[in-house]
């Protein structure tokens, strides 16, 4: 343990920790730009500068260890005279058009130019607007230079996080700025659209491309029926948005706000996520037969879920040669999409011309993904539109309803109605749970074997998770399964799928299912959820997921009976013709460089 | 004070026979090889003056058993060229003191980070080096040298993002602590010093720590190497004891017009012909990593500001708020000042600022802009407003 003190108060704290945290122990908040809990140590913004009795230098708060006997200032003149000067640097580089900005009152830049009332510009206005364009190319990510403060929180979570590299730092000086390869926009380059980056950014640099504008025009067209699917993770995110502390489970008051804010049906995406099960299931187990019976070497084992857009993306840039091992299944969004416009279009009797589908997604890669080309197989756009939740929460405002005092409602029938295995599609291994839950019942007639039907092995925060459940006692037409031990991996965040997927390409991990969520913590850390995020706010929402998979009546896909219906009346059979047309895709090996 | 004189002094361009050296070092204990450098009191010579007998015992006394030498030839500072003349006349030397603090230090590895316009030295380099490994075979001391090019940028001559650099990465410099000692190159503990203080370490071996210390003051031991450009008839190097004064410096090297003397190069001070008598070129005055270079009276002194302002806008590696947008905002200030835009008061605004990015930069080059802009601005203010 360390002794010090900080602004005279005395306080003990263990070796290695950093003035900012000491700091914090004793309730002083020192403020930060560069420095993310997700991340490692910067000290590149200063802003967090501290003064050291005897010290020629400040020091980074966020970057120094404590030492003992440290006699720290937080507040001294020095120290605010070097903060006010470093806010007004960073302001005088930037871009300060706050009214009209998107991230007008999210901006931590904001947010400190206020607390240090830097109103008068002292210094010289340094940005030439007429050198810098914005951006627009992404279907998911708008970068504007003009508003980046070079803190280079989003290199660091594309590099750390993702492994994919797709932001780095260019040039040096008054040129240094954060770049992608060659220049080229977002839409170019190796980016997965996950949109880590925009959490992390502190200013206005990196938001969302927004569809807002798109949604209500079709809501306010009468002869557009818009329908919305709102995604497992949504649920346990939304309510950060409107003042509610994280962890809030608020299923309800949204589906009530989607109906008043005039949406024609509200439906959910667990269905699908069910569906998903369904056809994602049947196909491991159709591999696996393939596999063991037929003993076909064309069989790609291990399978790869493919629900996460960021992660069939990260594939098919970084390691095409597992691309016949990903599942063909479309992601949830997608087969809602496809239904949406065949199935709940013949069944309400409309004519899908005039069906608008659009999504709430935690998520900015399913923007990208709602765009390919692949995704048309209904005739017509599956999705049309996709909101993350931050866009949802801001429609909300517009239309001015009243959130938090709103009764709750329940989704609309058909495709409205899912089970507890379709909510825990929102955290890391819940596919993987939802999928075992089903495949094992099917091939043995009997429920998984654990307390509950929760299956701990595969929930968690590490990386990468192992776990393996034992086949007996199956049914005759599944009786070469008996006494195989199904094994499975579970990988969050990319720079962890590209660890587990090495080994399998090594030959050190031998699996026969893989579920990868490209984000931290699953959908529900996605990149289109509430900012801030860290790990403790990623837990809260794992834990409101899991609680409302256990206030679910239904728990698993194959006894959602929308699901059993829309087999009987359109479907046929998993894996069947019609799913194969409408629920089944392919993917494409992109450049690698 | 007449009888004082600029000595010159002939040790690092001195021939010696690196055998007689290594054998030598090979008898000594490596602490006691610390001890003999921490007792000559030598200080890096690349300008920030840090014991190099106790950078060198702390590199030592790290437990990690890999650990690497890193000969810092980026020599970037405007007005500094003695490194280049060192690594061409006796590069031998070099390597021998890099022997020299392998012994010390207990490393296996050496690098050699040469700035890349000194490209052309490599294929001498190599010759040497050649030799230089042969003759370590020979003693069965176990080390290598390996040299690697710089790309020009200026930020990398600062150890850490020299570090970078030479790991492959963009030279920016890291957070301290840990200090290279603790963790440097590859995250091993690492003694990095400047060409000349390797080739003093050779000399300290070759003659003592006492001998080195007879030459200099209490604040500043020994000789060094002096690059002396500007206004001068006899620009070049030169090999001095330390301790003079600026006025007996000019008065050797002065056209007879001197206007001031900006000492250590951009990131050093600017010195006024008042001022020449009372200040000492050295660590307890003015301390210098070789660049010397006068101004006589038709020179602007807003042009040589300037000049220096936007040389730091450029090199800045751009990573810390203070260095990467305070030298704009200095730049930019003073052209507006001289264009009548801002008034003259807006010189003490940015003479605060100056303080900042001296007190909040991350590294020293963000802290050491104010030296030169400070003192510029101080002690010609007329220059920069009329």
């Amino acid at each position: 343990m360390v002794n010090l003190s900080i602004n005279g108060m005395q306080v003990k704290v263990p070796e290695g920790t950093t003035i900012l945290e000491a700091a914090k122990k004793l309730n002083f908040r020192i403020p930060v730009l560069c420095h993310h809990d997700d991340l490692c140590v910067a000290g590149n913004c200063r802003v967090c500068v501290v003064e050291q009795l005897g010290g020629k230098a400040l020091l980074a708060a966020c970057a120094t260890p404590v030492n003992e006997g440290m006699q720290i200032l937080t507040n001294s003149l020095k120290v605010r005279s070097a903060r006010k000067h470093v806010i007004e640097l960073l302001l005088s580089e930037h871009n300060a058009d706050c009214t009209k900005c998107y991230k007008n009152g999210k901006c931590e830049l904001q947010d400190l130019s206020n607390e240090f009332s830097v109103g008068d510009h002292l210094l010289l206005d340094l940005i030439d607007l007429k050198n810098y364009t914005i951006d627009r190319f992404s279907p998911s990510i708008q970068k504007d230079d003009s508003k980046c403060i070079r803190c280079q929180r989003c290199v660091r979570t594309c590099e750390q996080l993702q492994g994919v590299n797709a932001l780095t730092v260019a040039h040096k000086g008054d040129r240094m700025k954060i770049s992608t390869f060659e220049d080229l926009s977002m839409a170019e380059v190796i980016c997965t659209n996950c949109g880590q980056c925009i959490n992390r950014c502190p200013t206005g640099a990196l938001v969302e491309r927004t569809y807002l504008d798109e949604v209500w025009d079709a809501i306010l067209d009468p002869k557009k029926h818009v329908v919305v699917q709102t995604a497992p993770a949504v649920r346990v995110g939304l309510g950060e948005e409107l003042g509610l502390e994280p962890g809030n489970r608020v299923t309800g008051k949204m589906v009530a706000t989607l109906k008043r804010l005039g949406f024609d049906s509200v439906l959910d995406t667990d269905f699908t996520a069910d569906l998903t099960i369904m056809e994602e299931g049947t196909e491991l187990l159709t591999r696996l037969k393939g596999a063991l019976v037929d003993r076909d070497p064309g069989v790609a084992l291990p399978m790869t879920t493919s629900c996460s857009p960021g992660w069939v993306k990260f594939i098919e840039h970084t390691f095409p040669e597992f691309l016949p091992n990903v599942s063909s299944c479309k992601s949830p969004q997608q087969m809602f999409g496809a239904l949406a416009k065949t199935y709940y279009a013949h069944v309400r009797k409309l004519d899908p011309r005039d069906v608008v589908s659009v999504s709430i997604m935690p998520c900015t890669a399913k923007k990208y993904e709602a765009n390919r080309p692949e995704m048309r197989s209904s005739g017509y756009k599956d999705v049309d539109y996709v909101l993350t939740t931050r866009e949802l929460a801001r429609m909300i405002k517009q239309a001015g309803v009243d959130f938090n005092k709103l009764k709750e409602d329940k989704y609309d029938s058909i495709m409205g109605t899912s089970t507890g295995a379709g909510v825990i599609f929102g955290a890391t291994g819940g596919v993987m749970e939802a999928a075992l839950r089903t495949a094992y019942e099917i091939v043995t007639g009997r429920e998984v074997p654990f307390d509950g039907l929760n299956i701990m092995h595969v929930r968690g925060v590490e990386g990468v998770r192992m776990a393996s459940i034992l086949i007996e006692d199956c049914k005759e037409e599944w009786s070469f399964l008996n006494g195989v031990e199904l094994k499975c991996a579970v990988a969050h965040g990319l720079v962890n799928a590209r660890t587990l997927m090495n080994s399998v390409k090594r030959g050190e991990i031998n699996v026969h299912f893989i579920e990868v969520m490209a984000c931290p913590g699953g959908c529900l850390g996605g990149g289109g959820q509430p900012i801030p995020t860290n790990e403790e706010i990623r837990k809260k929402r794992t834990e409101a997921i899991y609680a409302e998979d256990m206030s679910m009546k239904i728990r698993k896909s194959h006894e959602n009976p929308e699901v059993i219906g829309v087999y009987k009346e359109f479907l046929g059979e998993p894996l069947g013709h019609k799913s194969h047309e409408l629920l089944h895709t392919h993917y494409t090996e992109r450049v690698r460089y | 004070m007449k009888d004082k004189y600029v000595k010159r002094v002939d040790l690092i361009f001195e021939k010696v026979e690196c055998r007689k050296i290594l054998e030598k070092i090979m008898k000594m204990e490596p602490d006691a090889i610390c001890q003999e450098v921490l007792e000559s009191d030598l200080k890096g010579r690349g300008g920030a003056g840090f014991p190099t007998g106790m950078k060198w015992r702390f590199a030592a006394q790290e437990k990690e058993p890999v650990k690497y030498i890193v000969c810092n030839a980026d020599e970037g500072e405007p007005g500094t060229f003695k490194d280049r003349e060192i690594l061409d006349r006796v590069p031998e030397k070099v390597f021998c003191g890099m022997a020299v603090a392998a012994r010390a230090v207990g490393a296996k590895n050496g690098y050699v980070y040469l700035r890349g316009e000194y490209k052309f030295l490599i294929p001498k380099l190599k010759e040497h080096l050649h030799i230089f490994h042969q003759l370590v075979e020979e003693f069965n001391l176990n080390f290598r040298v390996h040299i690697r090019l710089g790309s020009g940028a200026y930020i990398c001559g600062e150890e850490s993002a020299l570090f970078e650099s030479l790991e492959g990465k963009r030279g920016e410099p890291r957070n301290k602590p840990p200090y290279p000692t603790t963790s440097g190159l590859f995250n091993k503990p690492t003694a990095v010093n400047n060409v000349e203080t390797l080739v003093h370490s050779v000399m300290i071996m070759k003659y003592g720590a006492s001998h080195f210390r007879e030459l200099g003051t209490k604040d500043s031991r020994g000789s060094k190497v002096f690059s002396v450009s500007g206004d001068t008839p006899k620009a070049g190097i030169y090999e001095l004891e330390l301790g003079m004064s600026v006025n007996e410096f000019v008065e050797e090297f002065g056209d007879g017009d001197t206007k001031s003397v900006q000492v250590g190069g951009a990131s050093g001070f600017c010195v006024p012909r008042k001022k020449f008598e009372e200040t000492i070129i050295g660590f307890e005055g003015v301390p210098t990593g070789g660049s010397m270079k006068l101004f006589n009276s038709t020179r602007s002194m807003y042009n040589v500001l300037h000049n220096y302002l936007d040389f730091f806008s450029e090199e800045s590696c751009g990573q810390c708020t203070p260095c990467r947008v305070g030298c704009q905002q200095l730049l930019k200030g003073v052209e507006a000042v001289k264009r009548g835009d801002k008034n003259s008061r807006y010189l003490d605004e940015l003479v605060k600022l100056a303080k900042t990015m001296k007190r909040a930069s991350k590294c020293g080059l963000g802290q050491s802009v104010g030296n030169a802009f400070g003192s510029i601005v101080e002690n010609f203010k007329e220059e920069i407003i009329y």
